[in-house]
């Protein structure tokens, strides 16, 4: 940080005229995001109220498998790392690099819905469905809402690669790619409440 | 004070959040912020993960000190990964960002008061059997 900062020397900081566009779609998608976390929180509220309503049925801690889940969260930690490079990448221009990172991206992306969906089936197979009990409806209503996002998030992904791939880094395509990583990033902080409250504290109790 | 004029391209303007702040640092220096990133999620997340199954925390503290490393992560999260900073260029990024905690908090801490409080005063659900006999 060369520059001086001159709101703090009398001088309006907005003489600048309006913001960018890149600004105004950046600062968007962040209430949006914003949103979408607002929306998680009531799904977190419904789970932790009803953690404890199983009907009966099997609890969390009879249920997890806590190896699995350390899998799926070291998927997506690094694939917000391998994101965070293929922004800087495309902020270079740099195509290969670009490339390369989304693909690892992508491909971590996948494992981790591909951990999720084993679970899934592994639950809905020993009998514990989303129809057992509140808790488990409220398990698979907060956990399978983070797997559509991740999975919608692939699409974007895909999408992003094909864009640059036909268009080039315009700057058009740049915004949109500002905006896949602020979701792929938010996704990953929702998964660390995820982890945090539902599987963790379930293996605790 | 002759100089008003902002480019936009300099460190003045605002930053949307999640930019890269690529002003002559370069790309070395924007990996080496992932890096850090990275590697205080990865320690955190481990702890996490270690706290959970092992006795070295007093166990009705648990929940809290879990929460307590989420918070954290989520926080390295927003720095490291997100570029949410406490810098004049983020103030807009900031102010949403504690709305919407604050609606967070206030969904959360309300529904657990709420219903906790509705569990305690209803019926105990044998007793309400018997009742309907």
């Amino acid at each position: 940080m060369t520059a001086v900062t001159h709101s703090e020397h009398g001088a309006p900081r907005d003489q600048g005229g309006p913001a960018s566009t890149r600004i105004v779609v950046g600062y968007g998608f962040w209430i949006f995001l914003l949103s979408d976390i607002v929306m998680f929180s009531a799904f977190f509220a419904a789970f932790a109220v009803l953690s404890g309503n199983t009907a009966g049925g099997p609890s969390g801690k009879q249920l997890f498998d806590l190896n699995e889940v350390a899998l799926e969260t070291g998927c997506l930690l690094v694939s917000s790392f391998t994101c965070g490079l293929a922004s800087l990448a495309a902020a270079a221009r740099y195509k290969i690099k670009f490339y390369a990172a989304m693909a690892v991206t992508g491909l971590l992306g996948a494992v981790f819905l591909g951990l999720e969906v084993h679970e899934f089936v592994g639950l809905v197979a020993k009998g514990a469905g989303p129809q057992r009990s509140a808790f488990l409806s409220s398990f698979f209503t907060v956990v399978g809402c983070h797997g559509l996002h991740v999975t919608v998030g692939l699409l974007w992904l895909g999408t992003m690669m094909a864009q640059v791939y036909a268009k080039g880094f315009r700057a058009d395509i740049l915004r949109r790619m500002m905006c896949f990583s602020l979701f792929w990033h938010a996704l990953d902080i929702i998964w660390v409440a995820l982890f945090t409250v539902v599987y963790l504290m379930g293996m605790v109790q | 004070m002759s100089e008003t004029q902002i480019d936009p391209q300099s460190s003045d303007a605002d930053l949307a959040p999640g930019d890269e702040a690529l002003d002559g640092a370069g790309v070395a220096q924007g990996a080496w912020g992932y890096v850090i990133g990275l590697a205080l999620a990865l320690g955190l997340t481990a702890a996490s993960f270690y706290f959970a199954g092992s006795k070295l925390i007093w166990a009705p503290a648990i929940p809290a000190a879990l929460i307590a490393l989420a918070i954290g992560q989520m926080g390295v999260h927003l720095v490291f990964f997100l570029h949410i900073t406490t810098g004049p260029d983020n103030t807009n990024n900031v102010l949403a960002l504690a709305f919407g905690v604050l609606i967070v908090f206030l969904l959360i801490a309300g529904s657990l008061w709420i219903m906790a409080n509705l569990d305690h005063n209803m019926v105990p659900m044998s007793r309400m059997m018997s009742m309907q006999r």
